[in-house]
C-alpha cells in the first residue's frame, strides 16, 4: 500500500519504521532535512522535505494515487487542514493526529466534519491504558478485546510465587482455573508454550480470560492487589489530565503534582476534584509529604524519561503501590525491562499499534477483519483479534482439522457475550470474534494462520 | 566493522559474477571457440569461493555507512581480481597485471586498454570485455538490490557509496523497486540500441558490444580503429546513445511518468546539453579545415564531444591530430564528465553547477558581507552537508590527480601523456592525448604505473571516497 506519513516526530518516525517493515511504499513528509535525513538513513522509505499543507509538496509525495495519509505533525491544525487537503486532491483515507483536549468533545463530529478515516489522540489513549492497569494492578499490562470482553493480562513471575517451577499441563488441576496461558516471555524472546513448558522466575505471563475469572486466578495463585483507590500522578501533561479525569469518573482520588504554577491553575480549573499540587515531583520530601509510603498507585508522566524511571524506582522502593512508568523513547529497551519499574507506558508504540491495525485492516479480506492488535516484546509477537466473516475459509471446521503454522494460538472465541477457551472440537463461526496470537510472522487476515 | 557481513556480500557478488561470466562462455559455444571453457572454468571457481564466503549467515546484517563504503569497495576490487582470470587462462592476455588492467578499466566503464592488436581476441574475451562496461555501467550493487530482497533499509548505503552524484535521489519509497526502475531503463536503452545499430546493418556481435559500450558509457571497441570504420549513420547513432546515457536517470523516469514539463526543467540536463552544443560548435569552427565537407566535421566534432563528455572513450576519428584549442575543449570536458545518476564519470555536469553557484555566492558576500545566500538545484536549498561533501570532492580529486601524475612520471613520460592519461583514469573516459591518444594505448606504462592508474580508474568509477575509506586506519578497527 502507498502511504503517505507527515511529520517525522517520534510516532510519525515510529510508524515509518513498522509500516516499511511490512513491506508498504512509505513516503514521509517533514520540513526539517535533517530529520528525514535520519530517516532515509536508516529505512527503506522516500523522505520529501517540505510542508505537507502545500499541494505541490504533497503531489510530489504522490497524493494521488496514495491510499493512506497519516499527519502527525505536532500541531493538530495542522494535521487537520493536511488531512483535508489530501482528500481534496487524492482518493485517499486520512489519519489525523488531534490531542488538544478541547478538541476531545468533539472528535466524532472533526472525524465526519473533515471525512477522516480516523483520529488518534497518543495522551489519550496512553491515558486509558494506564487506568486499565490501575483497575487491575496484578497485572503489569492489560490489552483489552472483544469490546473489553476478554482481556489479555501480562503479569510478572516473581521469586516467592506459587507458579515457579510448575508445568503449564498441572496448571489446572493445581489452581482448578480455566485460564489460558497464552505467551511468555523470556530474556525478551517470546515463548508460546506447551504443556512441558515450566514457569521461571522473571518470567512474564500472559494470560488471556474475562475479567471475573482473572481475579480469581490471580486470588488462587497468590497475586492480591486491588484496585487502586488513590492515586499519585507526576507531572501535569497532557497524559496526566486525561488519566486523572479517568481516574476521577471511576471514583479513585488523584493527587497531581506539576512543576508550573500557570499550568498547574489550568488542570485546577479543568479537574475540580483533583488535589493539585505545585512544585517539584522528583523532590523526595514533597512526595513523602504528599504520602508516597501510603499510595496505591503512582504513575511517572513527566516530560523526562529519566525523571521518570528514577521516580518509579524510588517508589517501588518505599511503598507498595503499583507504580506506572511513561517512556517516549524507545532505545535502551533491554535495560529498561530489568529495572523494577512497574508497568512501562510507551505512547508511540500505542499510537504505533493502533495505525497499524488501520492498516492492516484495510486489506478488505473478505475473510476476516482486524479489530485490534497489540504488539508483544518489542514486536516479535503478536496478540490480535479477527471478526471472522460470512464464508471465511476457516469458519465451521473444527480446529483439530485445521494445520496451523507453527508459533500460533488460538487463545479464544468470542460468541454471543460468551468467551469460548477452545478445544479441539471448538469451531470459528462468522460473527465470532478470535482472539490469536502469532510470533515469527506476520498477517492481515485470519485465513494466514493456517499452514499453506 | 561488522567483518562477517562484509564476507556475506563479497561472496554474493562472487555468485553473481559467476554467473555473469557464463555469457561470455555461451558466447565462446556460438564461435566454437575453446577460449569459451576458461569463462567456464573461472565460473565455477567463483561459485565455488562464492558458496564458501555465503555458508554461513552473518549473526547481525546491519551496514553502517562505513561498512557500505568498505563492501562496494572491496567487492568492486574481487570482481576484477577474478574478472581478469579468464583472459590469463585462455591465453588472450597472457600477462596478469595487463589483463587485471583491462578488466578494471572494463568495470569502471574507463575503457582504457593495453592491447596493441584489439582484433587478435577471441569473440568471447571481446564479449567479456564490453559486457564488464555494462555490469560496471549502472553497478553491481544497484542489480543485486533489484533482485535480492537483501536487507532492509541498509541498503541504502550500499546504492549511495556506488551510485555517482553528490546525493542520490529514489523514484520510489523502496530501494529495491528504485533499483529496478534503474535498470529497467538501463535496460531499455541498450535494447533500443542494438535494434537501431542491427536495424541499420552493424553486425548483431558488433551492435551488442558497441552498445554495451555506449549505456555504460565504457569505450572499449572490438575493432583497433575504434568506431571509425563504421558507416556515418551507424555512428550517428551511436552519438545519440551516448549524449542519452550521460543523462540522470531521473529525466528517464520523469518522461516514463509523464512529467515532461519536470524533465526539462532539471538544470542540470539543460546545462549538460549546452555544454555539449558549445563544446561541438566550437570544434567545429576549429577543425573546419580538416575534413572535406561540412557534415563530416559536424559528425566527428558532436560525436568526439559525446564521447568524451559522457567519459565513453570511443573515437570515430584521431583527435589527437586536432589543433589545441580543440584538443583543451576535450580535455575541459573530461573534468566535467556527464550528470550525476548517469552511467558516466568525471566531476559531473551538477557538482561543476554547484562550484559555479557557490563561486557566485562568494562574491557576492564580499559585495554584500552580511547578505544571506541559500545555493539552489532546481529551485531546492541544497543542503550544507552536500555542499561540504562536494567542495572536499573537488579537493580529494585533484590532490589525487596531482600526485597520480606525479607517480607515473616516473615511466619519464611528456607531461601531456601523464596528466591526460590520469584524467582520463580518473574521469573513466579511456584515451587520453599524445601517446596515450585514441589510436595508443596504455601498453607503454611500467607495471608500477599501471597499478596506479588501476586505483585512478577505481577511485574514480566510485566517486573517489569509498576508495580513500580503505587507507582509513579506523575503518579497520573492531571498535569505534
Amino acid at each position: 500500500m502507498d502511504i503517505i506519513i507527515v511529520g517525522c516526530g517520534k510516532v510519525g518516525s515510529t510508524l515509518a519504521e513498522q509500516l516499511s517493515n511490512e513491506d508498504h511504499n512509505v513516503v514521509v513528509i517533514d520540513e526539517k532535512a535533517e530529520k528525514i535525513q535520519h530517516v532515509t538513513d536508516r529505512l527503506d522509505a522516500m523522505g520529501i522535505v517540505g510542508n505537507g499543507i502545500n499541494h505541490k509538496t504533497l503531489i510530489e509525495a504522490g497524493i494521488t494515487t496514495a491510499d493512506l495519509l497519516i499527519a502527525v505533525t505536532g500541531d493538530d491544525e495542522k494535521n487537520l487542514l493536511c488531512c483535508v487537503i489530501a482528500k481534496k486532491t487524492g482518493h485517499c483515507q486520512t489519519i489525523a493526529r488531534v490531542r488538544n483536549p478541547v478538541y476531545n468533545e468533539e472528535i466524532e463530529f472533526l472525524k465526519k466534519g473533515f471525512g477522516l478515516a480516523m483520529i488518534i489522540n497518543p495522551e489519550l489513549t496512553a491515558a486509558n491504558e494506564i487506568a486499565r492497569i490501575f483497575q487491575f494492578p496484578s497485572a503489569i499490562r492489560v490489552d483489552s478485546f472483544a469490546k473489553g470482553h476478554v482481556e489479555l493480562l501480562h503479569f510478572k513471575v516473581s521469586e516467592n510465587s506459587k507458579l515457579l517451577h510448575l508445568k503449564l499441563a498441572n496448571l489446572h488441576q493445581t489452581f482448578r482455573t480455566n485460564v489460558l496461558v497464552c505467551t511468555v516471555i523470556r530474556e525478551n524472546n517470546v515463548i508460546i508454550p506447551n504443556g512441558d513448558f515450566e514457569f521461571c522466575a522473571g518470567d512474564i505471563v500472559a494470560i488471556a480470560a474475562e475479567r471475573r475469572k482473572a481475579v480469581d486466578f490471580f486470588h488462587k495463585i497468590g497475586y492480591v492487589k486491588n484496585r487502586v483507590e488513590n492515586a499519585i500522578i507526576a507531572g501535569g501533561g497532557k497524559v496526566s489530565f486525561y488519566l486523572a479525569k479517568s481516574l476521577i469518573q471511576s471514583e479513585i482520588r488523584v493527587t497531581l503534582i506539576e512543576i508550573d504554577p500557570k499550568r498547574c491553575d489550568t488542570l485546577c480549573e479543568l479537574l475540580p476534584e483533583a488535589t493539585i499540587i505545585c512544585g517539584d515531583a522528583t523532590d523526595q520530601d514533597l512526595l513523602c509529604e504528599e504520602g508516597l509510603e501510603n499510595t496505591q498507585g503512582f504513575a511517572a508522566l513527566t516530560g523526562l524519561d529519566e525523571e521518570n524511571i528514577l521516580l518509579s524506582l524510588y517508589a517501588n522502593d518505599v511503598s507498595n503501590a503499583k507504580t506506572v512508568t511513561k517512556i517516549n523513547r524507545s532505545s535502551f529497551n533491554s535495560v529498561i525491562n530489568e529495572l523494577n519499574l512497574g508497568s512501562i507506558i510507551y505512547p508511540r508504540v500505542i499510537t504505533a499499534d493502533y495505525i497499524l491495525k488501520y492498516v492492516r485492516s484495510m486489506n478488505n479480506s473478505k475473510d476476516s477483519n482486524v479489530e485490534t492488535l497489540y504488539k508483544l516484546a518489542d514486536g516479535k509477537a503478536e496478540a490480535l483479534e479477527f471478526l471472522i466473516k460470512e464464508n471465511s475459509a476457516v469458519a465451521g471446521i473444527p480446529l483439530q482439522n485445521l494445520h496451523f503454522r507453527k508459533n500460533t494460538l488460538i487463545c479464544c472465541i468470542y460468541r454471543n457475550g460468551k468467551v469460548i477457551l477452545p478445544g479441539g472440537q471448538d469451531m470459528m463461526l462468522a460473527g465470532d470474534s478470535v482472539l490469536v496470537v502469532i510470533s515469527g510472522y506476520r498477517i492481515s487476515d485470519i485465513k494466514e494462520i493456517l499452514e499453506d | 566493522m561488522n567483518y562477517s557481513m562484509v564476507r556475506y556480500i563479497l561472496g554474493f557478488i562472487l555468485k553473481f559474477e559467476s554467473a555473469f561470466l557464463l555469457l561470455p562462455s555461451v558466447v565462446g559455444l556460438i564461435y566454437q571457440e575453446k577460449q569459451g571453457i576458461a569463462y567456464v572454468l573461472t565460473a565455477i571457481i567463483c561459485l565455488v569461493l562464492g558458496h564458501i564466503l555465503t555458508k554461513k549467515k552473518p549473526a547481525s546484517s546491519t551496514l553502517y555507512t562505513r561498512e557500505g563504503f568498505v563492501t562496494v569497495a572491496l567487492s568492486w576490487i574481487v570482481m576484477s581480481i577474478f574478472g581478469a582470470v579468464p583472459f590469463v587462462l585462455s591465453g588472450d592476455i597472457p600477462f596478469y597485471v595487463d589483463a587485471l588492467f583491462e578488466t578494471i578499466s572494463g568495470f569502471t566503464t574507463t575503457g582504457a586498454s593495453i592491447l596493441n592488436d584489439v582484433e587478435a581476441l577471441s569473440h568471447a574475451s571481446l564479449f567479456w570485455r564490453s559486457f564488464t562496461h555494462w555490469i560496471g555501467g549502472m553497478g553491481v550493487f544497484v542489480f543485486i538490490i533489484s533482485i535480492l530482497p537483501l536487507m532492509g533499509g541498509s541498503t541504502m548505503n550500499l546504492m549511495k557509496a556506488e551510485s555517482p552524484g553528490p546525493s542520490v535521489s529514489k523514484f520510489v519509497p523502496h530501494v529495491k523497486d528504485t533499483a529496478m526502475i534503474l535498470y529497467g531503463i538501463y535496460i531499455l536503452i541498450t535494447v533500443c540500441e542494438v535494434l537501431l545499430l542491427c536495424i541499420f546493418g552493424m553486425p548483431l556481435f558488433d551492435s551488442l558490444t558497441t552498445s554495451f559500450g555506449t549505456v555504460g558509457t565504457g569505450g572499449f571497441g572490438i575493432k583497433n580503429d575504434s568506431l571509425a570504420g563504421y558507416a556515418p549513420s551507424l555512428q550517428i547513432i551511436v552519438t545519440v546513445f551516448l549524449v542519452l546515457s550521460g543523462i540522470n536517470y531521473t529525466f528517464f523516469f520523469c518522461l516514463l511518468t509523464r512529467r515532461v514539463k519536470e524533465a526539462f526543467r532539471m538544470e542540470e540536463v539543460r546545462w549538460y546539453l549546452l555544454i555539449i552544443l558549445a563544446a561541438t560548435g566550437i570544434i567545429i569552427y576549429d577543425t573546419r579545415s580538416l575534413y572535406p565537407t561540412l557534415s563530416e566535421t559536424i559528425r566527428h566534432a558532436f560525436f568526439q564531444a559525446g564521447s568524451i563528455i559522457t567519459t565513453t572513450g570511443y573515437a570515430t576519428t584521431d583527435f589527437d591530430l586536432w589543433p589545441s584549442l580543440s584538443k583543451t575543449v576535450l580535455v575541459v570536458l573530461m573534468f566535467v564528465g556527464a550528470c550525476a545518476g548517469s552511467t558516466g564519470g568525471g566531476i559531473k555536469v551538477s557538482r561543476m553547477l554547484i562550484y559555479f553557484k557557490t563561486i557566485r555566492k562568494e562574491l557576492s558576500l564580499i559585495i554584500h558581507p552580511r547578505e544571506i545566500r541559500k545555493i539552489r538545484m532546481d529551485g531546492r536549498v541544497v543542503e550544507h552537508a552536500t555542499l561540504r561533501s562536494t567542495n572536499v570532492f573537488l579537493v580529494i580529486y585533484f590532490v589525487t590527480l596531482l600526485c597520480s601524475t606525479l607517480l607515473i612520471s616516473v615511466d619519464e613520460f611528456d607531461f601531456t601523456t601523464n596528466f591526460t592519461s590520469v584524467v582520463s583514469m580518473l574521469s573513466n573516459i579511456g584515451p587520453g592525448l599524445n601517446l596515450v591518444g585514441p589510436t595508443r594505448n596504455f601498453s607503454i606504462f611500467s607495471v608500477f604505473s599501471k597499478f596506479v592508474l588501476m586505483f585512478d580508474m577505481l577511485a574514480g568509477r566510485l566517486e573517489l571516497f569509498p576508495m580513500m575509506i580503505l587507507f582509513m586506519p579506523s575503518t579497520w578497527r573492531r571498535k569505534g
